[in-house]
């Protein structure tokens, strides 16, 4: 287990959270943190309950028990006392979608403007004063393009402002997804399966993005994902779940070295393991994902 | 269909055109054009004294049709046929044009207002003009109103004319009882109809597509069936008549005033003319679509209206983004029945006599053709859609019965060439290229 570290700060604590869909536990007593600064990564074969724990998050299901206490500058938020829609803002939990959900028909700065939509709802004064084109709200929206245009930047993504967001190539649509999360100035970046359909060099890029963030942004990222590239490579800490069960607790080299772990992978071919799209690759992107695939497969 | 191409002809540099296939589609649409003309068309009873009636065939009609079923069914496969091995891809003069359209809004929004404003004084221009004017506009409005429901915030609704008969009978209703003059009663028009928009938009917060668009579709037949049915308060089929005028600041269109109220004709010293109050609603209406326009337009650039947008292409998401969709989901209900309310309040005024024979189902259907047609979201489109969905019937007037067998075949003509609507293209609402106007302020 990692040791409580000079200076980490714990953003989002998750406390015997169970979900039950009838008779089905999805998710069985869960417990976990995750922190500020650092990527934490939950991993599982499928059906593990790892898009369940991120519905509870983000608040798309409402937990059967459990506590999921979202830590802000010393308030505590109880995310499952919110209102779903709520938890963007007021808890700053931002995430994105294993099958891409991009608002297909606007152009790629519009998904990002509309990402921004409670402060510039706010400044509009509930459009009134925008039909008149308030300056403040003025003000406002030119912060939002400010905003959009840094992670335009960041993500590589300024030559297709302008373009429908439904036209994008596919890694463009993943990153863009990534990219509307990020505008809304979040606290903790929940992201499921960003690699899923990457290329190995999309994926690479990915992974230089993820640390980049984490190095400038100042907050936490929650990562849902099969390729073990991009787990073992750039993960600070990683959960892995079995049959909605934590079974290892960890730093990636901990975790690879986990006898249940170990069974957890062997009991099934890795391969039935791998998301949708894309075939679960070689894994050449860490030294320490290939060996924790050797350890598995 | 499937492929036969037994009697496939292969013409120079060009894929076989599958004859055979194409015959036996056109021969199976020609039979089912017969059977349906055969008891529509090929039977007519008439009197033959006595309250009997007998029936008399036209099987010749029936042949000629499907005759008429079949050459057009083959020419229509054909050309698609041949227009695919092209390998040009829906890219039509039409659609040329569409685009082109859509880009050029500017000059063409321009040249359309000048026009809309100088018809009454256009030498063609008649009474019966500015009326088929005036009806167009209220639909423009109507469809521009639909259009932030259904085009923008993507909730299909089947009942918008409740909204347009919520706003006709306040003003009515505020007449009659409370002596409104129709720019006083304008506003609560607007109001109660939005409150109508809310109220239909609490239950209907779960539902979409399909489930959404026959709960609407009840909604509008309530609405209509109390109106008929609440007799005391709402004269029920009797409806209401009586409806005030509308006046120019206060100077009324008649040709003579009570004493000490000067009309329209006098203070201008005029002669007096009926048109005057034709021409009047005329404008009245243009300038209240124009407005619609404008605030529609206005609020597509605000971040409400891109959440009816983006609500509309991901419901999820916006969850996610921390938009509250019940918000925008009754902010789109309340602002499209407020236009409804608003259109209402002009015809009252317009008829003079409202009755819920105004407001049946084919009314909501009208409008909703109107915004499917133009192209969903579209405002250019609405306008072309609105004028070809109104004016067609009346030039049909020549050909007497036909003219709703030309409407339907301009419907299904538009829908082929045209299947995502007139204008389906769509600018964005802000260009990362056009954001240095708001940098220079920086």
């Amino acid at each position: 287990m990692i040791e409580a570290g000079e200076g980490r700060v714990p953003l989002l604590a998750v406390e015997h959270l169970t979900m039950r869909f009838g008779g089905l536990t999805a998710v069985d007593n869960l417990s976990f943190t995750a922190y500020r600064d650092e990527i934490t990564a939950v991993i599982g074969p499928n059906g593990a309950g790892k898009t369940t724990v991120f519905n509870c998050l983000t608040g798309f299901y409402r937990p059967s028990a459990g506590r999921l206490a979202m830590n802000l500058n010393g308030e505590t938020l109880r995310l499952e006392r919110l209102q779903g829609f709520r938890i963007a803002r007021r808890a700053r939990i931002a995430r994105t979608f294993q099958n891409v959900r991009l608002f297909a028909g606007m152009s790629v700065l519009e998904n990002l403007i509309v990402a921004q939509h409670n402060p510039l709802m706010a400044a509009s004064a509930f459009s009134v004063g925008g039909l008149f084109g308030l300056p403040r709200f003025r003000a406002a929206e030119r912060a939002a393009i400010d905003r959009a245009r840094y992670w335009l930047d960041k993500l590589a993504l300024t030559e297709h402002a302008d373009r429908m967001a439904g036209v994008l190539p596919y890694g463009a649509q993943r990153r863009l997804e990534i990219a509307r999360a990020l505008c809304t100035g979040p606290a903790l970046l929940c992201l499921d399966e960003p690699a899923a359909g990457l290329n190995p060099r999309e994926s690479a890029e990915l992974n230089n993005l993820l640390l980049a963030i984490r190095a400038e942004e100042g907050i936490g990222i929650l990562l849902i994902e099969h390729d073990m590239s991009v787990v073992m490579g750039i993960s600070d800490h990683v959960i892995v779940l079995d049959y909605g069960r934590k079974i290892a607790d960890g730093t990636p080299a901990e975790v690879r070295a986990d006898p249940n772990v170990i069974k957890a992978y062997l009991g099934e071919d890795e391969l039935h393991d791998a998301p949708g799209p894309a075939p679960l690759r070689p894994l050449a992107g860490g030294e320490g994902g290939a060996r924790a695939d050797g350890a598995g497969g | 269909m499937t492929a036969a191409s037994g009697l496939a002809v292969d013409q120079a540099a060009r894929p076989p055109v599958l004859w055979a296939s194409l015959l036996k589609d056109a021969l199976l649409a020609a039979l089912v054009a017969a059977l349906l003309a055969l008891p529509l068309v090929g039977l007519q009873t008439y009197d033959i004294g006595g309250g009997a009636l007998g029936i008399r065939t036209h099987f010749d009609w029936v042949a000629i049709g499907a005759a008429a079923v079949f050459a057009g069914r083959l020419v229509l496969r054909l050309s698609l046929q041949l227009r695919g091995f092209r390998g040009i891809s829906r890219e039509t003069p039409l659609s040329h044009l569409a685009t082109w359209a859509s880009r050029q809004t500017l000059p063409i929004t321009l040249a359309g207002i000048a026009f809309a404003v100088a018809l009454p004084l256009l030498p063609f221009s008649s009474r019966y003009v500015i009326d088929l004017g005036t009806t167009v506009l209220i639909y423009v409005m109507l469809g521009w109103g639909l259009n932030v429901v259904v085009g923008l915030a993507g909730l299909l609704d089947l009942g918008y004319v409740a909204f347009y008969a919520v706003g006709a009978y306040t003003f009515g209703l505020l007449a009659h009882d409370l002596d409104f003059t129709f720019w006083e009663a304008l506003p609560f028009s607007g109001l109660v109809a939005a409150s109508f928009g809310i109220i239909l938009g609490f239950p209907v917060l779960r539902l979409r597509g399909d489930y959404l668009a026959i709960v609407t579709l009840g909604f509008g037949e309530i609405i209509r069936i109390v109106l008929l049915n609440w007799a005391p308060v709402t004269g029920g089929p009797n409806g209401i008549g009586g409806i005030p005028r509308p006046s120019f600041f206060g100077l009324p269109f008649a040709r003579s005033a009570p004493e000490g109220v000067a009309t329209f004709h006098q203070f201008f010293g005029l002669e007096f003319s009926p048109d005057h109050r034709v021409i009047f609603l005329y404008f009245v209406i243009l300038g209240m679509a124009l407005v619609t326009n404008l605030f529609t337009l206005r609020i597509r650039r605000l971040p409400l209206g891109r959440a009816w947008e983006a609500l509309r292409e991901d419901e999820v998401a916006c969850r996610a983004l921390g938009i509250n969709p019940t918000n925008v989901k009754l902010s789109a209900f309340a602002i499209g029945a407020m236009f409804g309310g608003l259109a209402g309040c002009f015809f009252a005024t317009r008829q003079g006599f409202i009755s819920p024979e105004s407001f049946t189902f084919i009314e909501s259907a009208t409008i909703l053709a109107i915004v499917v047609l133009g192209g969903m979201g579209s405002q250019m489109g609405v306008v072309l859609a609105a004028i070809l969905l109104v004016t067609l019937p009346e030039f049909g007037r020549a050909f007497a019965e036909f003219r709703m067998l030309i409407f339907g075949a301009a419907m299904v003509a538009v829908m082929v060439w045209r299947p995502r609507g007139l204008i389906s293209h769509r600018e964005p609402t802000l260009r990362l290229g056009a954001a240095p106007a708001g940098d220079a302020g920086q």
